[in-house]
C-alpha cells in the first residue's frame, strides 16, 4: 500500500461521515422549537398563551396553549419523522462495510472511518463510498466503467481512467496527491500527483475528472478498482450537491398573509373598540363598580393606564381566535396529502419507463391551477429526444435510406427538391464520411454480459452513450455499411462494407460542449495517415472549413431544419505529423495546467479544429412526444402562453412548432433575430429599434381592437443574439424602453419561439416574465441539465422524466413521465387544488369570523368585562374538533366539476386565473357573510333570551346556555354551509360532516355530563341537555341555522354551475380561435410530415 | 387516418408479443411494474363513487314551498301560544311616583301594593326580575368556589382566589359561601295575597323545583356534617379551623337558615340560592321566585284582587337598576316570547315568497340548463 507521507497530509480532513439530518437526539427539542417559533403564525400564538399566563385573562391559558402545542407537536412529529428516515439513511451509508489496503492486508472498516489518502479496493456493483482517484483497474486498459444514475441520473456508463504510471505497481507507489477546495460541480476536477519512485526525479501526473470516481457512483463491468481517497464526508462532491434548493412560495401564501393582515387589524380595532367603550362606560356614576361587584384590592391600587392596558390585552386574548392556529395546520396536511393524488395518479404512469410522477414539493399544488406562462423546453419535451437518421448529404448529394432490404447496399440516392442531378458522390467521399460517422463520438459498445436474459432487441442492441444523436448516427452508418466494432485501449475497431475490420488508433477526443458545439476526434490510420474528424452544429463548422464547400451542404442543411430535422455538419481535416506533435504537446500541456484548464484547452480546441474539409451533413429525426399538439393545444385553450426555449436552430424550432400547433397557418410570425436585423444601410441597433416600434404597433392594434373570434394570432421568434442585444443595450434607458417593448409584444402573441438560447438565457427570459407587470405565474417544463436554470427560477418547476438523465427531475417541484401528462396536471389537478384551498382559505376565515363576532357583541351587553360568551371547551375544541376535519376532506375531495370535464374544456382553467377565487372580491363576500352569520346568531338567540323562561317548567336559563345555544348554531350552520358548497358527496365527505356533527352532540353531552373533577368551575354542568329539553331552542335553533343559510341556498340556486357546455358558449368571446375539434383539412402539412403516426 | 391507426395497434400488440420472452419473464415483467405502478383504487384515482348533488328548481321551489309552509304553521302555533300566556308584570323599584311601589325605597320594611288578576289558564309562575344588573359581569361571574359549593369542607376554610374580595373578612376569617354571587344574594321576600269579600288570603307559595334539577341534586351539595349548622359555624367537633367560618357580608342569616320550614332546603342547596347562583345572561333578567302551588290552585290562579307583600331590602337604585315582579304562566314552549313566533312567520313566509319569484323567474325565463 502506500505509505502515507506525514508532511504532505494536514491533519484536518473530516471523517467519511454523511450528515444529511438536521437534529440529534439532544439538540432535537430545542432546535425544532426554535425553527418553530421563528414562523410569524407560531410566534403570535406562542405570544397570546404567554398573555394567557401572566395576565388576568378571560380564557384560561389552555384555550390557546392547547391548539398550538397540537400545531407544534405534529409539525414535530412531521420533521422529526423525516430526520429519523434521514438518520436512517446516513446511518445506512455510513456504516456501511468497505475495504481497506493497509500495510498489505485487506481490512474491512466501515465507511465513515475512511480517512483522506486510504487506499480503498471497490468491487463491480458497489458504490464508491467517497470520492476516489482510480489507481488501479482489474480491466487490462486501466479502465474502469462507472453509471453515475443516483448522481445525476444519467444512466449510461462512463469509462474513467487510472493514472498513468500507477497502475502496476500500486503495491510500492508513493506518491502526493495536490488538488483543488472542493466543489461542488460534478465535471469538473482538477489536480496532481507527484509519483516519487526510488531517488528518482518525482514524475509529474494531472488529475481530471477522468481519474476521480465519485461518491454514489456505481462500479459496471469491471471486477475491482483500488482508488485512494481524496475527498471525504461531507467534503465530496455528491454531499456538496445536496444542499436544499431555495423555497418557492406560492400565491395563495401570499393571499392568507393579506388576509391575516386584514384579520389582525379587525382583532386589533375590536380590542380598542371594547377597552375605549369599557372606560367611557364605567365613567357612568355606579357601572364601575356596583355594590354587588366591588373590586378586589389589588385592582382598586393599579394604575389605570396599566388597567387599560391590561384590559387591552385580555380583549385581544379573548378574540385572538379569530386568527386561526389550526389554518396552517390544515393547510400543511391539504397540502402534504393533496400532494399524493399527483404521485398515485395512473394517468401519469408511464409503462415505458414504469414510473409514475413525482412530487418533490407539496408547496405548489395550487399553483398548478394559476399558470399563465409556459416555458418549455424544445428538445426532449415537445419531441422525443428520440432519434432517427433519418438523410445525409455528402458533397451536396443528398442520400436518403429507404429500406435496406430493397437496395443492393443500403444506400440510394433520391431526388430531393434540390437536388435535381441524380448522381452519388465520389465513392471515396462516401467512406470518408461514413468513417467519419463511425469514428467521431463516445458511443461505447455494450459488452454482453451473462446475466442478460432478455437480449435487447436487434435495433438497440449494444451502444451507450451521453446523447441520443450519437447513437443514431451510428446505428445510421451501421445501416449503411459501416459497423463501429467498438474500443479497446485507445483503438476503434470498425467493419467496413466489405467486411474487413479497419482498426484506427485513437488519440485524442476533443469533447463536446455547447460553447462550441461540436466534439472532434483525432485518430491514426493504419497507413499511418493523422486524421481530424469534426462533428457539430452547421453554425460553428461552417465558419470552420474552406468556404467554396459550404454552399452546397448549406441548402441541405436547411431544407432538413426547415422540414424539423436536427441536422450536423462532418468535416475531417489531415494533419501533418509536425501540426499533429504541436497539437498533442498542446493538448497535455493544457490538461496539466492547474489552473484556467478549461480555457487553455478550450484555446488549443479551437486552434485545430480550423481550416477542415466540410464533407456532409447528417439529418437525425426528433419525433414529436406523444399528444403534443394536443397538449400544447389545451394548455393554449386554458389560456396559457406558450413560450418554447430552446438551443436548437431557428429553423428546426420553427418547424417544431408549426408540428405542435403552436404557430398555425394563419400565424403571423414577427421575426426578431439576427437575419432580420441584417438590413442594408442600417446599424443594428437601429434596425432593432425599428422593428421592435413596428411590431409594437402591429399586436397592440390586434389586442385593442380585435377581440372577436377572428382575432389574428402572432407568433415571435427571436433568437440569443438579439434577445442579449435586447436585455443588454447599450445605453441604461434604452434597456428598459426595450425590455418593456419586447415585454409588450410577447404578451400580445399567443406564441413566443426564442431559439439559440443558452441555458442560463433561458432563465433570463422566465425571470423577465416572472417580474414583468401582474407578476404572471410561470411554469417550466424541461427535461436535461441544460433547462434545470428555468425549472429552478419559475414558480413552478416541472421535470419530465426524459433521456438526458436526471438532473431536470431531481431539480424540478413536479416530475412528469411525458409531456402529455402535463394537460391533467394543469388542467384538472392544478384547477382542483386551487379550487380546494382557495376555499379552504376562504372558509377558515369565515367561521372563524362568525365564531368571535358574537363573543365580540356580547361585550356589549356585560359591561365589556371580558366575559367570554362559550365555555372554554368550546373555545379550544372548535377549531381542533368541530369543524376542522369536514374542510379537510373538502379540500382533498372536492370536485366542482369532474375531472373528464375540466381535461375536456380547457376554457375552464381561465375562470380560476389571475388567484380569482382569493382576490378581495370573494374575501369581502366570505367576510360579509361571516359577519351577517354573526349577526344572526347573536342576536337571534338575544332576542329569544329577551324572556330566559325557556322551559315548560318554568326555569330560567343563564349565560352558558345563551353560548350554548349561539354556539350550536354555530357549529351547525357553519358545518352546513360547507356541506352545501360540496359538490362532490363521497362517503368519507358524508362521514365527516355528519360525523362532525354527531361528534360536537357527543362530546356537548359528555362534557356537560360529568363534575370534572380536575377543573375549577363546572360551568357547563347539563347546559347541554338542559338546552335540549327545551322547545324553543329547538326551534330557535332550526330557524337561525335556516335563516343563515338561506341566502346562500338561494345564491346556489340563481347561481349553480351550469352544465359546461353552458359555459363555453356563454364564454364564447373569449375563447381562443383554435377550438379542441379543428378540421382535419385545416392542418399544414408540415404538422402531417412531423406528427406521430 | 383511423386505418393507420389501427395499423399501428396491431403491429404493436404483435411486437410486444414477440418482445416478451418465455412466461417466467413476463411474470417479473409484471411483478416488478405492479411494484411501480400506483394502485388503481377509487380513493387514490380521486374516482371514489359521490354524490353530486344539484339544487335544481325542480327540488328548490317545492322544497323551499314545504319548509315555508311548515315554518308558517309552527309560527303560527308559536304566536297564539304566545299570545295566550298571561304575564302580568309590576315594576317595585319604588324610586318613581306613581309606580306600584312607589315608596318602598324609602321605606325598607314591609310594603304591599295590589292588582288584579283575571283567570289564569294554568299554573303560575312568580319571577322576580332586575335589569342593568350585570350577573355576566366576568369578574363577578368567576367569583365563587365550585369545589366549596360541591361541599368539600377543605374549600370552607381556604376559599379559592377567585372568591376575592369575598373570600375573607377584614379579619381574615374565611367567608361560607365565598364570592360575590353568593354574597349579592336577591334576598327581597314576597308574600301574595288573594283579597277575597275584603279578607286577605295567604296564597301559598312552592318553593320546589324553581332550580334545575342537576344543581340541586348534584352540582351543589352540602358537606356531610349533621347538623348542617357544624359545618358551616366552624363549631365543627371533627375539623380544626384556624379561624371561624363567617356568612357573606351582606347576608341577614347563616347559610344554614336559609328556609326555617324545610331543613333539606338549605346550605348549599338551597334553591333560591342556586337560582341566584345561575348567572343570568344579559343585563335585564329575570329569575323564578315561586311557583304558586299546584295542590291548592290546580288550574292556576283565580280572577281576583291580589295584594302583594314585599320585604325590601334588595338596593338597586344606586346604580340605576330596576326591580320588578312578574306573574305569567308558561307554555310548552316556555314563557311569554313573541318573537320565535313572529321570526317563524317572517322566514316561513320568506321562504314561500322566494319560492313563488323563483317559480316566475323559471317560468318565464327557463333556468339554461334545463332544457
Amino acid at each position: 500500500p502506500c505509505p502515507a507521507n506525514e508532511v504532505f497530509i494536514p491533519p484536518k480532513f473530516c471523517d467519511n461521515r454523511i450528515v444529511s439530518s438536521k437534529y440529534t437526539v439532544w439538540n432535537f427539542l430545542p432546535k425544532n422549537l426554535f425553527e418553530q417559533f421563528r414562523r410569524i403564525a407560531n410566534f403570535y400564538f406562542l405570544i397570546i398563551f404567554l398573555v394567557q399566563v401572566i395576565v388576568d385573562t378571560p380564557t384560561s391559558p389552555v384555550t390557546s396553549g392547547l391548539p398550538l402545542f397540537f400545531v407544534i407537536t405534529v409539525t414535530a412529529i412531521k420533521q422529526g419523522y423525516e430526520d429519523w428516515l434521514r438518520h436512517k439513511a446516513d446511518n445506512e451509508v455510513n456504516k456501511y462495510r468497505v475495504t481497506v489496503l493497509e500495510d498489505g492486508r485487506r481490512i474491512r472498516k466501515e465507511s465513515e472511518k475512511i480517512k483522506v489518502g486510504d487506499v480503498l479496493e471497490v468491487e463491480e456493483n458497489e458504490t464508491f463510498p467517497c470520492d476516489l482517484i482510480l489507481l488501479q483497474s482489474s480491466r487490462d486498459d486501466g479502465t474502469c466503467f462507472v453509471t453515475t444514475a443516483s448522481l445525476d441520473g444519467e444512466s449510461n456508463h462512463k469509462t474513467h481512467y487510472t493514472v498513468p504510471d500507477t497502475e502496476s505497481d500500486v503495491e510500492s507507489l508513493n506518491a502526493t496527491i495536490e488538488c483543488e477546495q472542493p466543489q461542488p460541480d460534478l465535471y469538473k476536477f482538477v489536480g496532481r500527483m507527484h509519483i516519487y519512485k526510488n531517488n528518482e526525479e518525482p514524475v509529474l501526473r494531472s488529475l481530471g475528472p477522468e481519474n476521480l470516481l465519485l461518491k454514489g457512483a456505481t462500479l459496471k463491468n469491471t471486477q475491482r478498482i483500488c482508488g485512494v481517497a481524496v475527498y471525504t464526508g461531507m467534503e465530496t462532491k455528491m454531499a456538496l450537491n445536496y444542499q436544499g434548493k431555495s423555497q418557492k412560495r406560492s400565491v395563495v401564501e401570499k393571499s392568507i398573509n393579506a388576509f391575516l393582515l386584514v384579520y389582525l387589524c379587525i382583532l386589533v380595532s375590536k380590542a380598542l373598540v371594547c377597552t375605549t367603550l369599557k372606560y367611557v362606560w364605567q365613567s357612568k356614576p355606579g357601572q364601575d363598580e356596583p355594590w354587588y361587584n366591588e373590586k378586589t384590592k389589588k385592582e382598586k391600587e393599579t394604575n389605570l393606564y396599566l388597567n387599560m392596558f391590561t384590559d387591552f390585552l385580555s380583549f385581544m386574548v379573548l378574540f385572538n381566535f379569530i386568527i386561526p392556529v389550526s389554518m396552517y395546520v390544515t393547510v400543511e396536511m391539504q397540502k402534504f396529502l393533496g400532494s399524493f393524488f399527483i404521485s398515485w395518479d395512473k394517468d401519469f404512469f408511464d409503462s415505458e419507463i414504469k414510473e409514475g410522477a413525482l412530487v418533490n414539493t407539496s408547496d405548489l399544488n395550487e399553483e398548478l391551477g394559476q399558470v399563465e406562462y409556459v416555458f418549455t423546453d424544445k428538445t426532449g419535451t415537445l419531441t422525443q429526444n428520440n432519434m432517427e437518421f433519418i438523410e445525409c448529404c455528402i458533397d451536396g448529394h443528398q442520400y436518403k435510406y429507404r429500406d435496406a432490404s430493397s437496395e443492393v447496399d443500403g444506400f440510394c440516392v433520391t431526388d430531393g427538391p434540390v437536388n435535381r442531378l441524380q448522381q452519388k458522390a465520389g465513392r471515396e467521399r462516401e467512406e470518408l464520411f461514413l468513417r467519419a460517422l463511425c469514428l467521431c463520438h463516445t458511443v461505447q459498445v455494450k459488452e454482453s454480459t451473462e446475466q442478460e436474459v432478455v437480449p435487447p432487441p436487434e435495433e438497440q442492441r449494444g451502444f451507450i452513450a451521453s446523447s441520443p444523436d450519437e447513437i443514431a448516427l451510428v446505428k445510421g452508418a451501421m445501416r449503411y455499411g459501416f459497423t463501429f466494432l467498438g474500443l479497446e485501449s485507445k483503438t476503434m475497431k470498425l467493419l467496413n462494407r466489405n467486411n474487413d475490420v479497419e482498426i484506427y488508433d485513437l488519440l485524442h477526443v476533443l469533447n463536446f460542449d455547447p460553447v462550441r458545439r461540436r466534439m472532434s476526434v483525432i485518430v491514426r490510420s493504419k497507413s499511418g495517415d493523422t486524421l481530424l474528424f469534426c462533428k457539430g452544429a452547421d453554425s460553428s463548422i461552417f465558419p470552420r472549413v474552406r468556404q467554396e464547400e459550404v454552399e452546397r451542404i448549406r441548402m441541405h442543411v436547411e431544407r432538413n431544419a426547415k422540414e424539423g430535422y436536427r441536422t450536423l455538419c462532418v468535416a475531417y481535416k489531415y494533419l501533418s505529423e509536425e501540426e499533429y506533435v504541436q497539437v498533442d504537446s498542446g493538448l497535455r500541456e493544457a490538461r496539466l495546467a492547474l489552473q484556467d484548464r478549461e480555457q487553455k484547452l478550450m484555446a488549443v480546441y479551437n486552434q485545430v479544429e480550423t481550416g477542415m474539409n466540410l464533407i456532409g451533413a447528417t439529418a437525425v429525426e426528433d419525433r414529436l412526444q406523444e399528444e403534443a399538439a394536443a397538449t400544447m393545444e389545451a394548455l393554449q385553450g386554458a389560456g396559457m402562453k406558450i413560450w418554447v426555449l430552446t438551443g436548437d436552430k431557428m429553423e428546426t424550432a420553427k418547424s417544431t412548432c408549426y408540428a405542435c400547433r403552436l404557430f398555425q397557418r394563419n400565424t403571423e410570425l414577427l421575426e426578431l433575430t439576427v437575419r432580420t436585423l441584417e438590413f442594408i444601410g442600417k446599424r443594428r441597433e437601429d434596425q432593432l429599434h425599428d422593428l421592435l416600434l413596428e411590431y409594437h404597433k402591429k399586436t397592440n392594434l390586434s389586442s385593442l381592437y380585435c377581440r372577436s373570434w377572428s382575432t389574428q394570432d402572432y407568433g415571435f421568434i427571436v433568437d440569443g443574439a438579439t434577445l442579449s442585444m435586447v436585455l443588454n443595450s447599450s445605453s441604461e434607458n434604452n434597456t428598459n424602453n426595450y425590455k418593456n417593448l419586447f415585454l409588450q409584444i410577447c404578451q400580445n402573441c399567443t406564441t413566443v419561439l426564442c431559439c439559440r438560447m443558452a441555458p442560463l438565457q433561458k432563465a433570463q427570459i422566465v425571470k423577465m416574465v416572472k417580474n414583468s407587470k401582474g407578476s404572471p405565474i410561470t411554469l417550466s417544463v424541461g427535461d436535461g441539465a441544460n433547462d434545470v436554470s428555468m425549472i429552478l427560477e419559475a414558480h413552478v418547476g416541472i421535470g419530465i422524466k426524459g433521456k438526458e438523465g436526471r438532473q431536470a427531475v431531481r431539480n424540478s417541484d413536479y416530475a412528469i413521465p411525458k409531456l402529455k401528462h402535463l394537460k391533467k396536471l394543469l388542467l384538472a389537478h392544478g384547477h382542483l387544488y386551487y379550487v380546494r384551498i382557495a376555499h379552504l382559505v376562504q372558509y377558515f376565515f369565515y367561521k372563524n369570523l362568525c365564531f368571535i363576532l358574537p363573543q365580540f357583541l356580547y361585550q356589549f351587553f356585560c359591561g365589556y368585562s371580558q366575559q367570554p360568551l362559550y365555555d372554554a371547551a368550546y373555545l379550544t375544541m372548535y377549531n381542533i374538533c368541530f369543524t376542522s376535519m369536514p374542510i379537510l376532506a373538502y379540500s382533498l375531495l372536492e370536485q366542482h366539476i369532474s375531472i373528464e370535464i375540466l381535461l375536456d374544456n380547457a376554457t375552464l382553467y381561465r375562470e380560476i386565473g389571475k388567484n380569482a377565487m382569493l382576490r378581495w372580491g370573494p374575501f369581502l363576500y366570505w367576510t360579509l357573510l361571516g359577519v351577517f352569520h354573526g349577526l344572526v346568531f347573536f342576536f337571534g338567540v338575544w332576542f329569544l333570551f329577551s324572556n330566559p323562561a325557556l322551559q315548560d317548567n318554568g326555569q330560567v336559563f343563564g349565560n352558558w346556555s345563551y353560548g350554548t345555544i349561539v354556539f350550536t348554531i354555530l357549529v351547525f350552520t357553519v358545518t352546513l354551509k360547507l356541506a352545501l358548497d360540496t359538490r362532490h358527496w363521497t362517503w368519507i365527505n358524508h362521514f365527516v360532516i355528519w360525523g362532525s356533527l354527531a361528534f360536537y352532540v357527543f362530546f356537548s353531552f359528555f362534557w356537560g355530563g360529568v363534575i370534572w373533577p380536575f377543573m375549577s368551575q363546572q360551568r357547563l354542568y347539563f347546559v347541554f341537555a338542559n338546552m335540549l329539553s327545551s322547545v324553543s331552542a329547538w326551534l330557535v335553533i332550526i330557524m337561525l341555522i335556516l335563516l343563515s343559510l338561506l341566502p346562500e341556498i338561494l345564491y346556489v340556486v340563481l347561481h349553480k354551475p351550469r352544465a359546461p357546455h353552458a359555459r363555453q358558449s356563454s364564454t364564447g368571446g373569449l375563447q381562443s380561435p383554435r377550438s379542441s375539434a379543428r378540421p382535419l383539412l385545416m392542418r399544414t402539412f408540415s404538422d402531417e410530415s412531423n406528427t406521430v403516426i | 387516418m383511423l386505418l393507420k391507426l389501427g395499423g399501428h395497434c396491431s403491429f404493436q400488440d404483435f411486437s410486444e408479443e414477440s418482445c416478451h420472452g418465455p412466461g417466467s419473464d413476463e411474470m417479473v415483467q409484471e411483478e416488478n411494474e405492479f411494484t411501480n405502478r400506483p394502485d388503481n383504487t377509487a380513493f387514490t384515482q380521486q374516482r371514489l363513487p359521490a354524490w353530486q348533488p344539484i339544487l335544481s328548481a325542480g327540488i328548490v321551489i317545492p322544497g323551499f314551498v314545504l319548509i315555508g309552509l311548515a315554518f308558517i304553521g309552527v309560527g303560527v302555533a308559536l304566536f297564539v301560544t304566545s299570545r295566550s300566556i298571561q304575564v302580568l308584570e309590576r315594576d317595585y323599584t319604588g324610586d318613581e311616583s306613581g309606580t306600584p311601589c312607589a315608596s318602598c325605597a324609602n321605606s325598607n320594611v314591609q310594603n304591599s301594593f295590589g292588582f288584579c288578576f283575571p283567570q289564569s289558564q294554568g299554573p303560575v309562575f312568580f319571577y322576580y326580575g332586575l335589569s342593568n344588573y350585570f350577573q355576566n359581569y366576568r369578574r363577578y361571574g368567576t367569583s365563587k368556589d365550585d369545589n366549596q359549593l360541591y361541599g368539600v369542607l377543605k374549600y370552607f376554610t381556604s376559599p379559592s382566589d377567585n372568591c376575592a374580595p369575598y373570600a375573607y373578612n377584614s379579619n381574615n376569617q374565611p367567608i361560607v359561601p365565598c364570592g360575590s354571587i353568593a354574597n349579592s344574594m336577591f334576598n327581597d321576600t314576597f308574600k301574595l295575597y288573594q283579597t277575597v269579600n275584603g279578607t286577605r288570603q295567604e296564597v301559598s307559595l312552592d318553593g320546589k323545583g324553581i332550580a334545575w334539577w342537576t344543581d340541586y341534586n348534584i352540582k351543589y351539595r352540602n358537606p356531610t356534617n349533621n347538623p348542617l349548622k357544624d359545618a358551616f359555624n366552624g363549631s365543627n367537633s371533627g375539623l380544626f379551623y384556624r379561624n371561624f367560618l363567617i356568612n357573606p357580608i351582606y347576608w341577614s342569616k347563616p347559610a344554614y337558615e336559609l328556609d326555617t320550614s324545610d331543613p333539606s332546603n338549605n346550605g348549599f342547596v338551597n334553591q333560591d340560592f342556586l337560582v341566584w347562583m345561575r348567572r343570568a345572561a344579559l343585563p335585564d333578567f329575570r329569575k323564578l321566585y315561586r311557583r304558586i302551588s299546584q295542590d291548592k290552585y290546580p288550574d292556576g290562579l283565580p280572577a281576583g284582587n291580589y295584594s302583594l307583600e314585599i320585604t325590601y331590602n334588595y338596593r338597586v337604585y344606586r346604580f340605576s337598576g330596576k326591580k320588578k315582579v312578574v306573574f305569567s304562566n308558561v307554555s310548552w314552549m316556555g314563557g311569554k316570547n313573541e318573537f320565535l313566533g313572529i321570526a317563524y312567520l317572517v322566514v316561513g313566509s320568506m321562504c314561500v315568497f322566494m319560492s313563488i319569484v323563483m317559480l316566475i323567474v323559471y317560468a318565464k325565463f327557463k333556468f339554461p340548463d334545463e332544457e
